[in-house]
Protein backbone atom coordinates (compact mmCIF):
# COMPACT_ATOMS: atom_id res chain seq x y z
CA UNK A 1 0.00 0.00 0.00
CA UNK A 2 2.75 1.98 -0.29
CA UNK A 3 2.42 3.43 -3.67
CA UNK A 4 -0.77 5.11 -2.68
CA UNK A 5 -1.31 9.08 -2.46
CA UNK A 6 -3.18 10.49 -0.19
CA UNK A 7 -2.77 13.20 1.67
CA UNK A 8 -5.42 14.66 4.35
CA UNK A 9 -4.45 18.69 3.54
CA UNK A 10 -4.40 20.28 -0.07
CA UNK A 11 -1.11 20.61 -1.23
CA UNK A 12 0.85 24.05 -2.10
CA UNK A 13 1.97 24.09 -6.12
CA UNK A 14 2.96 27.59 -6.21
CA UNK A 15 3.08 31.05 -4.79
CA UNK A 16 1.67 34.74 -5.76
CA UNK A 17 3.57 36.73 -3.63
CA UNK A 18 2.76 35.97 0.00
CA UNK A 19 -0.54 33.84 -1.11
CA UNK A 20 -0.01 29.98 -0.99
CA UNK A 21 -1.90 29.09 -4.47
CA UNK A 22 -3.06 25.08 -2.88
CA UNK A 23 -4.30 22.59 -5.69
CA UNK A 24 -8.12 22.85 -3.99
CA UNK A 25 -7.78 26.71 -4.42
CA UNK A 26 -6.73 26.44 -8.31
CA UNK A 27 -9.87 23.83 -8.55
CA UNK A 28 -12.33 26.16 -6.65
CA UNK A 29 -11.56 29.00 -8.84
CA UNK A 30 -12.16 27.13 -12.09
CA UNK A 31 -15.13 25.95 -10.97
CA UNK A 32 -16.24 29.58 -9.89
CA UNK A 33 -15.44 30.74 -13.68
CA UNK A 34 -17.30 28.02 -15.28
CA UNK A 35 -20.32 29.04 -13.11
CA UNK A 36 -19.71 32.13 -13.41
CA UNK A 37 -19.03 31.36 -17.34
CA UNK A 38 -22.34 29.26 -17.77
CA UNK A 39 -25.05 31.95 -16.29
CA UNK A 40 -23.72 35.26 -17.77
CA UNK A 41 -23.81 33.26 -20.93
CA UNK A 42 -27.36 32.39 -20.36
CA UNK A 43 -28.86 34.87 -18.81
CA UNK A 44 -27.59 37.06 -21.70
CA UNK A 45 -29.89 34.78 -24.04
CA UNK A 46 -32.87 34.40 -21.77
CA UNK A 47 -36.37 34.67 -23.17
CA UNK A 48 -39.82 33.95 -22.34
CA UNK A 49 -40.18 31.52 -24.63
CA UNK A 50 -37.03 28.85 -23.76
CA UNK A 51 -34.80 26.99 -26.00
CA UNK A 52 -33.70 23.94 -25.17
CA UNK A 53 -30.71 24.83 -23.45
CA UNK A 54 -32.52 27.59 -20.86
CA UNK A 55 -34.78 24.81 -20.29
CA UNK A 56 -32.09 22.77 -19.67
CA UNK A 57 -30.95 24.69 -16.45
CA UNK A 58 -34.09 26.23 -15.64
CA UNK A 59 -35.84 22.90 -14.67
CA UNK A 60 -33.58 21.73 -11.79
CA UNK A 61 -33.38 25.39 -10.49
CA UNK A 62 -36.79 25.80 -10.88
CA UNK A 63 -36.93 22.54 -8.87
CA UNK A 64 -35.02 23.64 -6.04
CA UNK A 65 -37.32 26.77 -5.80
CA UNK A 66 -40.37 24.86 -5.30
CA UNK A 67 -38.14 22.84 -2.18
CA UNK A 68 -37.42 26.35 -1.27
CA UNK A 69 -41.34 26.91 -1.13
CA UNK A 70 -41.89 24.03 0.64
CA UNK A 71 -39.59 24.58 3.65
CA UNK A 72 -39.55 28.20 4.21
CA UNK A 73 -43.30 29.77 2.88
CA UNK A 74 -43.47 32.73 1.41
CA UNK A 75 -39.64 33.79 2.49
CA UNK A 76 -38.63 31.41 0.44
CA UNK A 77 -37.72 34.56 -2.49
CA UNK A 78 -35.56 36.07 0.24
CA UNK A 79 -33.67 33.27 0.98
CA UNK A 80 -33.83 31.32 -2.45
CA UNK A 81 -30.32 33.18 -3.96
CA UNK A 82 -28.17 32.38 -0.77
CA UNK A 83 -29.41 28.61 -1.18
CA UNK A 84 -29.09 28.14 -4.94
CA UNK A 85 -26.03 29.68 -4.75
CA UNK A 86 -24.14 26.79 -2.19
CA UNK A 87 -26.12 24.64 -3.60
CA UNK A 88 -24.41 24.68 -7.17
CA UNK A 89 -21.18 25.68 -6.06
CA UNK A 90 -21.04 22.44 -3.85
CA UNK A 91 -22.37 20.35 -6.30
CA UNK A 92 -19.86 21.44 -8.90
CA UNK A 93 -17.05 21.44 -6.30
CA UNK A 94 -17.85 17.75 -4.99
CA UNK A 95 -18.36 16.62 -8.99
CA UNK A 96 -14.92 18.39 -10.03
CA UNK A 97 -13.47 15.74 -8.02
CA UNK A 98 -14.60 13.01 -10.22
CA UNK A 99 -13.68 14.77 -13.68
CA UNK A 100 -10.80 12.29 -15.04
CA UNK A 101 -7.79 14.46 -14.21
CA UNK A 102 -8.47 16.00 -11.49
CA UNK A 103 -6.03 14.11 -8.75
CA UNK A 104 -4.00 12.06 -11.51
CA UNK A 105 -2.11 15.01 -13.33
CA UNK A 106 1.47 15.18 -11.21
CA UNK A 107 3.43 18.40 -10.65
CA UNK A 108 6.51 18.61 -9.46
CA UNK A 109 6.40 21.14 -6.19
CA UNK A 110 9.71 20.81 -3.96
CA UNK A 111 10.93 18.02 -5.36
CA UNK A 112 7.42 16.08 -4.49
CA UNK A 113 5.28 14.93 -6.87
CA UNK A 114 1.74 16.31 -5.83
CA UNK A 115 -1.70 16.50 -8.06
CA UNK A 116 -2.41 19.82 -10.01
CA UNK A 117 -5.98 19.52 -9.17
CA UNK A 118 -8.03 18.32 -6.12
CA UNK A 119 -11.80 18.76 -5.26
CA UNK A 120 -12.00 21.96 -3.48
CA UNK A 121 -14.46 20.92 -0.73
CA UNK A 122 -12.02 17.51 0.04
CA UNK A 123 -9.92 20.59 1.81
CA UNK A 124 -11.00 21.66 5.08
CA UNK A 125 -9.81 25.27 4.54
CA UNK A 126 -12.71 25.79 2.04
CA UNK A 127 -15.74 23.96 3.83
CA UNK A 128 -14.99 25.80 7.18
CA UNK A 129 -15.18 28.83 5.09
CA UNK A 130 -18.21 28.03 3.61
CA UNK A 131 -19.55 26.87 6.64
CA UNK A 132 -18.58 30.18 8.93
CA UNK A 133 -20.21 31.93 5.64
CA UNK A 134 -23.28 30.16 6.32
CA UNK A 135 -23.65 30.82 9.81
CA UNK A 136 -22.81 34.04 9.60
CA UNK A 137 -25.69 34.82 7.11
CA UNK A 138 -28.21 32.73 9.66
CA UNK A 139 -26.91 35.71 12.24
CA UNK A 140 -27.39 38.04 9.57
CA UNK A 141 -31.19 36.67 8.70
CA UNK A 142 -31.97 36.55 12.36
CA UNK A 143 -30.83 40.04 12.77
CA UNK A 144 -32.18 41.58 9.71
CA UNK A 145 -36.05 39.78 10.63
CA UNK A 146 -36.09 40.56 14.37
CA UNK A 147 -33.23 43.39 15.16
CA UNK A 148 -31.38 43.31 18.36
CA UNK A 149 -34.30 40.98 20.10
CA UNK A 150 -32.54 38.14 17.78
CA UNK A 151 -29.73 38.25 20.66
CA UNK A 152 -32.21 38.21 23.68
CA UNK A 153 -32.13 34.25 22.26
CA UNK A 154 -28.43 33.86 23.58
CA UNK A 155 -28.68 36.41 26.47
CA UNK A 156 -30.87 36.61 28.94
CA UNK A 157 -30.89 37.44 33.20
CA UNK A 158 -33.23 35.08 33.89
CA UNK A 159 -31.38 32.43 35.45
CA UNK A 160 -33.09 29.57 33.50
CA UNK A 161 -33.27 30.71 30.60
CA UNK A 162 -29.63 32.45 30.46
CA UNK A 163 -28.71 28.82 30.69
CA UNK A 164 -30.70 27.92 27.60
CA UNK A 165 -28.94 30.85 25.47
CA UNK A 166 -25.59 29.43 26.78
CA UNK A 167 -27.02 26.02 25.02
CA UNK A 168 -28.10 28.15 22.34
CA UNK A 169 -24.58 29.49 21.57
CA UNK A 170 -22.73 26.73 22.04
CA UNK A 171 -25.00 24.69 19.15
CA UNK A 172 -24.23 27.86 17.41
CA UNK A 173 -20.54 27.14 17.40
CA UNK A 174 -20.98 23.73 16.76
CA UNK A 175 -23.30 24.16 13.55
CA UNK A 176 -20.03 25.31 12.15
CA UNK A 177 -17.82 22.52 13.15
CA UNK A 178 -20.78 19.77 11.84
CA UNK A 179 -21.25 21.83 8.64
CA UNK A 180 -17.73 21.69 7.96
CA UNK A 181 -16.56 18.23 8.86
CA UNK A 182 -20.07 16.43 7.37
CA UNK A 183 -18.73 17.88 3.95
CA UNK A 184 -15.30 17.78 4.07
CA UNK A 185 -15.50 14.33 5.67
CA UNK A 186 -18.04 12.84 2.75
CA UNK A 187 -16.15 13.92 -0.40
CA UNK A 188 -12.46 13.12 1.12
CA UNK A 189 -13.77 9.84 2.04
CA UNK A 190 -14.97 9.21 -1.50
CA UNK A 191 -12.00 10.27 -3.14
CA UNK A 192 -10.07 7.99 -0.61
CA UNK A 193 -12.45 5.10 -1.49
CA UNK A 194 -12.01 5.43 -5.01
CA UNK A 195 -8.31 5.42 -4.70
CA UNK A 196 -8.57 2.23 -2.72
CA UNK A 197 -10.48 0.58 -4.99
CA UNK A 198 -8.87 1.83 -7.81
CA UNK A 199 -4.94 0.37 -6.29
CA UNK A 200 -6.59 -2.59 -5.45
CA UNK A 201 -9.31 -3.88 -8.79
CA UNK A 202 -8.09 -1.13 -11.56
CA UNK A 203 -10.53 -2.50 -14.27
CA UNK A 204 -14.28 -1.98 -13.81
CA UNK A 205 -14.73 -2.51 -9.94
CA UNK A 206 -14.49 1.22 -10.10
CA UNK A 207 -17.78 1.79 -11.79
CA UNK A 208 -20.22 1.30 -9.27
CA UNK A 209 -18.15 3.66 -7.06
CA UNK A 210 -18.00 6.58 -9.18
CA UNK A 211 -21.98 6.79 -9.14
CA UNK A 212 -21.87 6.16 -5.40
CA UNK A 213 -19.75 9.08 -5.74
CA UNK A 214 -22.15 11.26 -7.91
CA UNK A 215 -24.89 10.85 -5.52
CA UNK A 216 -23.03 11.49 -2.45
CA UNK A 217 -22.00 14.44 -4.12
CA UNK A 218 -25.60 15.71 -4.97
CA UNK A 219 -26.92 14.80 -1.43
CA UNK A 220 -24.03 16.65 0.39
CA UNK A 221 -24.62 19.96 -1.66
CA UNK A 222 -28.65 19.27 -1.14
CA UNK A 223 -27.88 18.92 2.36
CA UNK A 224 -25.43 21.41 3.28
CA UNK A 225 -27.98 24.22 1.01
CA UNK A 226 -31.37 22.79 2.65
CA UNK A 227 -29.91 22.86 6.81
CA UNK A 228 -28.70 26.39 5.81
CA UNK A 229 -32.29 26.99 4.30
CA UNK A 230 -33.89 24.94 7.94
CA UNK A 231 -31.58 27.43 10.02
CA UNK A 232 -32.08 30.55 8.06
CA UNK A 233 -36.09 30.21 9.23
CA UNK A 234 -35.50 29.20 12.36
CA UNK A 235 -33.62 32.35 13.00
CA UNK A 236 -36.20 34.68 11.30
CA UNK A 237 -39.25 33.16 13.64
CA UNK A 238 -40.01 35.37 16.33
CA UNK A 239 -40.35 33.88 19.92
CA UNK A 240 -43.19 35.56 20.92
CA UNK A 241 -45.51 34.08 17.53
CA UNK A 242 -44.60 30.65 18.48
CA UNK A 243 -46.61 31.14 21.91
CA UNK B 1 -3.28 -1.26 21.07
CA UNK B 2 -1.66 1.35 18.36
CA UNK B 3 -2.53 -0.47 15.81
CA UNK B 4 -6.34 -0.84 17.10
CA UNK B 5 -7.01 2.98 17.47
CA UNK B 6 -7.77 3.71 13.45
CA UNK B 7 -10.38 0.86 13.44
CA UNK B 8 -11.61 1.85 16.40
CA UNK B 9 -12.42 5.74 16.20
CA UNK B 10 -14.23 4.68 13.06
CA UNK B 11 -15.57 1.74 13.88
CA UNK B 12 -17.53 3.25 17.22
CA UNK B 13 -18.41 6.14 16.16
CA UNK B 14 -19.80 4.51 12.98
CA UNK B 15 -21.90 1.85 15.03
CA UNK B 16 -24.23 3.71 16.84
CA UNK B 17 -25.18 6.01 13.33
CA UNK B 18 -25.69 3.26 11.91
CA UNK B 19 -28.32 1.41 13.70
CA UNK B 20 -29.56 5.20 14.01
CA UNK B 21 -29.74 6.01 10.38
CA UNK B 22 -31.86 2.25 10.12
CA UNK B 23 -33.83 3.39 12.71
CA UNK B 24 -35.31 6.88 11.18
CA UNK B 25 -35.05 5.55 7.39
CA UNK B 26 -37.60 2.51 8.47
CA UNK B 27 -39.53 4.71 10.58
CA UNK B 28 -40.37 7.11 7.28
CA UNK B 29 -41.40 4.31 5.54
CA UNK B 30 -43.79 3.24 7.83
CA UNK B 31 -45.03 7.05 7.32
CA UNK B 32 -45.01 7.53 3.94
CA UNK B 33 -46.76 3.72 3.71
CA UNK B 34 -49.43 5.20 6.14
CA UNK B 35 -49.77 8.77 4.44
CA UNK B 36 -48.49 8.37 0.73
CA UNK B 37 -49.24 11.72 0.36
CA UNK B 38 -46.97 13.35 2.48
CA UNK B 39 -43.63 12.03 0.91
CA UNK B 40 -42.12 15.13 -0.42
CA UNK B 41 -42.83 16.40 3.34
CA UNK B 42 -41.34 12.98 4.85
CA UNK B 43 -38.64 12.64 2.70
CA UNK B 44 -37.40 16.16 3.55
CA UNK B 45 -37.41 16.18 7.02
CA UNK B 46 -35.77 12.21 6.67
CA UNK B 47 -32.99 13.53 4.93
CA UNK B 48 -32.31 16.08 7.43
CA UNK B 49 -32.62 13.75 10.34
CA UNK B 50 -30.28 11.36 8.81
CA UNK B 51 -27.87 14.26 7.73
CA UNK B 52 -27.60 15.52 11.64
CA UNK B 53 -27.10 11.33 12.34
CA UNK B 54 -24.56 10.71 9.61
CA UNK B 55 -22.15 13.87 10.87
CA UNK B 56 -21.48 11.62 13.96
CA UNK B 57 -20.50 9.16 12.10
CA UNK B 58 -18.43 11.31 10.37
CA UNK B 59 -16.26 13.26 13.25
CA UNK B 60 -15.05 9.35 13.92
CA UNK B 61 -14.28 9.38 10.20
CA UNK B 62 -12.35 12.20 9.96
CA UNK B 63 -10.79 11.56 13.59
CA UNK B 64 -9.46 7.88 11.56
CA UNK B 65 -8.18 9.52 8.36
CA UNK B 66 -6.36 12.36 10.98
CA UNK B 67 -4.62 9.39 12.72
CA UNK B 68 -3.82 7.91 9.49
CA UNK B 69 -2.43 10.40 7.38
CA UNK B 70 -1.32 13.17 9.37
CA UNK B 71 2.20 12.82 11.52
Amino acid sequence: MTQLHISIAAEEIAKLGSITVTNSLLTSWIVVAVLVFLFIKLSSSVREIPSVKQLLIELPIEMIYLLCRSIAGRKAAIFFPYIVVFFLFILFSNWSGLVPGVGSILVKSHEEMVPLLRAPTADLNLTFALALVSVGLIQYQGVKSQGIKYFGKFFSLRPAKAFIGFLELVSELSKILSFSFRLFGNIFAGEVLLVVIAVLVPVIAPIPFYGLELFVGFIQALVFSMLTLVFFNLATVRHEEED
Amino acid sequence: MQELQIPLAFGLGAFPAALAIGIIGGKAMDAIGRNPEASGKIQTSMILSIAFTEAIAIYGLVMALILKFVG
